[in-house]
């Protein structure tokens, strides 16, 4: 049996304001979830509490990593425990080169008890297996020399987060709305990078709006959040279905979410607009 | 303002009996002394009227004490330094000055038959009494500027001149040193700087303290003549002991079609001032000017910069960046002046300052003076502190939050040290700020 990653009731907030309510899902490594659901039902809000963004308290209820309490842990010991997280919109770094910053993280990440200063894993072999992920995901191995994310285009950040995820070998991945934003050729590169990592040693939740990254990775599971809980679960079928006719029935059966994500959404729009 | 106050009575280390005793000690053309009573009596006069409140309102002086330091006539017994730069290339030519006093001068014998004269001071005012009479104190920092410069013309212990003339390449770059080794002991050096037309060099300077618990005294002066279609590469890294206090006046001049590349690092010291000029004098002079500055602790560090635009086609590049920590303070006062025949000026100029700490506090003021009508000037400052979101990112990938800083800080600065091209000034400004930082290296990378 491989790793198992539970979350339980978990309730979390962001700054004083209710957004999951009770949300309970088990990822195996070796499985595929797809997370869907309307805007904001809580699915970004569920991948930052799951990687510890200081901004998102839970509440109440658990995340776990084979018995493993995360709650206790930073962002940095979650990534060492196998974390990882596809951020929607990745950050950018300046003067920090992808070579440098990635060898930092691969090296934290394979030797978990490294301390600041400490021994980064040997160049020859980081800059070999770098240049063969690189290539692998048809990256221009130049990018390497970039500052990260820095004047990069909207698909070449998203294959950055892909080609970090191809480096860290993460036991869970989360992937926030990775396809959100590209063109179909920039979704269709992402699509087969994930289809290559997801393996037997990677647990996934893809989190989307959109069925094409679903395409090459069939969802064994597919889960939809509504009002900050999961509704409803089913295989590969739902996603599509949800795909063809949109939330309309899911709504109708569960009105109390319903209303709670309308009113959340209407919110987050006024929050904008204003 | 406390701080432009004017004194009362001179120091008597350096009042006007000092004064003639120092002179008298010193061996030097009749013109240099002259010019030394000249300055003597600005500093006397500029001593009772107060600094210019624009350059010198936000410095606190309060806690500078004139009368602590003297200057010393002999070289320490024996002093080492743990220097940055010192050993970590090759070098056409070193010259260093502790106390005030050289230590050693070095030049490659090739160059000096090609006619470059590189050596301290004392040195070539000997062997060429009057090769720099129309360049010292003339041309780029004037005696009586201020109350600083006046003090330094008249006090003026030494110094490291570089001379080379028209049309040699100096390929391999020169080193200086600047060492204060005896407590409150005075350094009052010049550097000078004169390339013939059609010249090339590179100057490497570091100044540092014997130990970082020596209080001491440098008022500076740095002059450097770039001649027509002639490049010079200045760098000099401020790494004195955080007991000192800088001053400095510091200036360029660059003639048509010619280029000076010019660092500073602004690493030590107590309170530091450095008035730095850069002037484009002739048809297509270009400038660019690169600061690497990190304050922690009480450190004031403070740059009055002025990039002045004289002829048409010149272009200056100002970029500093700083980083505070503690209950630092940084200050940076910019102005770019264009005159009024000096169309199709390409003039930039930018600062920015992270700041590490709550207690830590930036100034950051550019300015613009623009007489010319056909011109692009922009400028530009920032201050914030460390983006939550960044360190959030790096540590999602598994790096500790204090390691993410520190990328963060490193990756603040690259963006200037990618604009130096001498490699050994990148990794020796990286190293700097990873020392100031606390990073220890445990084990080789």
């Amino acid at each position: 049996m491989g790793s198992l990653l539970q979350i339980e009731n978990l309730h979390v907030s962001v700054e004083g304001k209710s957004i999951l309510k009770g949300v309970q899902l088990e990822i195996r490594q070796g499985e595929i979830h797809a997370l869907m659901g309307p805007n904001g039902s809580g699915k970004s809000t569920l991948a930052y509490a799951l990687v510890g963004h200081p901004k998102y308290e839970v509440t109440a209820g658990k995340i776990e990593v084979d018995g493993v309490n995360l709650l206790d842990l930073d962002p940095n010991e979650r990534a060492r425990l196998g974390l990882f997280l596809a951020f929607q919109y990745p950050v950018v770094i300046p003067g920090v080169k992808v070579a440098d910053f990635l060898r930092h993280a691969v090296s934290n990440i394979r030797k978990p008890d490294r301390k600041e200063g400490e021994g980064l894993i040997p160049m020859r072999e980081f800059r070999k297996e770098l240049r063969e992920r690189m290539e692998a995901l048809g990256m221009d191995t130049e990018f390497a020399r970039r500052y990260l994310n820095e004047g990069f285009s909207g698909g070449e950040k998203k294959r950055m987060e892909i080609l970090q995820m191809a480096m860290l070998k993460p036991k869970f991945a989360i992937l926030d709305e990775t396809d959100s934003g590209l063109d179909s050729d920039a979704v269709r590169v992402v699509s087969e990078g994930l289809q290559k990592l997801a393996g037997p040693d990677t647990g996934v939740l893809i989190i989307t709006h959109h069925e094409r990254l679903l395409e090459f990775n069939k969802p064994h599971h597919t889960h939809v959040m509504l009002g900050g809980r999961i509704v409803e679960s089913g295989d590969s079928a739902l996603a599509h279905k949800l795909h063809e006719e949109g939330y309309a029935e899911i709504r109708a059966r569960h009105p109390q979410a319903a209303a709670e994500n309308a009113a959340h959404e209407e919110a987050l729009t006024a929050t904008t607009a204003s | 303002m406390s701080g432009t106050i004017a004194a009362a009575t001179l120091p008597p280390s350096f009042d006007a009996r000092a004064f003639e005793q120092f002179v008298s000690h010193r061996s030097e053309p009749t013109w240099l002394t002259e010019r030394r009573r000249q300055a003597f009596s600005q500093f006397e006069e500029l001593s009772h009227s107060s600094l210019d409140e624009e350059e010198w309102k936000r410095i606190d002086l309060r806690s500078f004490r004139p009368e602590r330091y003297e200057i010393r006539n002999t070289l320490p017994a024996q002093s080492t330094f743990d220097l940055l730069l010192a050993d970590r290339t090759e070098f056409g030519g070193r010259v260093t000055h502790i106390d005030g006093c050289t230590q050693a001068s070095q030049l490659d014998g090739t160059l000096r038959k090609q006619g470059v004269i590189f050596g301290s001071l004392q040195d070539v005012l000997q062997a060429h009494p009057d090769l720099l009479q129309d360049y010292w104190m003339q041309r780029a920092v004037p005696n009586g500027r201020d109350r600083f410069s006046a003090w330094h013309a008249a006090f003026c212990t030494g110094g490291t001149v570089l001379y080379v003339p028209k049309g040699v390449d100096v390929e391999a770059p020169l080193y200086s040193f600047i060492g204060l080794a005896s407590e409150n002991a005075a350094d009052l050096s010049h550097t000078l700087v004169i390339l013939e037309n059609g010249a090339s060099a590179t100057l490497l300077e570091e100044t540092a303290s014997a130990n970082p618990d020596l209080s001491g005294l440098h008022i500076g002066a740095v002059e450097l003549l770039v001649g027509d279609g002639a490049h010079l590469q200045y760098v000099q890294l401020q790494n004195w002991g955080t007991k000192v206090c800088h001053f400095a006046h510091q200036a360029g001049r660059v003639a048509g079609n010619g280029s000076l590349r010019w660092t500073v690092g602004g690493l030590g010291a107590r309170i530091a001032h450095i008035h730095q000029d850069v002037f484009l004098d002739g048809p297509a002079a270009e400038a660019q000017v690169n600061g690497v500055t990190f304050a922690s602790e009480k450190q004031l560090i403070s740059y009055y910069t002025q990039q002045t635009h004289a002829a048409p086609f010149t272009r200056s590049d100002l970029l500093y960046k700083q980083v505070l920590r503690d209950r630092a303070r940084g200050i940076w006062r910019g102005m770019i002046r264009v005159d009024e025949g000096a169309q199709k000026t390409d003039g930039y100029q930018r600062n920015d300052t992270l700041l590490l700490s709550g207690d830590s506090r930036a100034d950051a003021i550019p300015g613009l003076e623009i007489e010319a009508d056909d011109v692009r000037c922009t400028h530009g400052a920032t201050a914030g502190r460390v983006d939550e979101e960044q360190i959030f990112y790096c540590m999602a990938r598994g790096i500790s939050e204090m390691e993410a800083k520190h990328m963060i800080v490193e990756g603040f600065f690259q963006t200037v040290l990618d604009r130096i091209p001498v490699e050994v000034v990148r990794e020796t400004l990286n190293r700097a700020v990873e020392k100031k930082l606390g990073i220890e290296r445990l084990q080789g990378v």
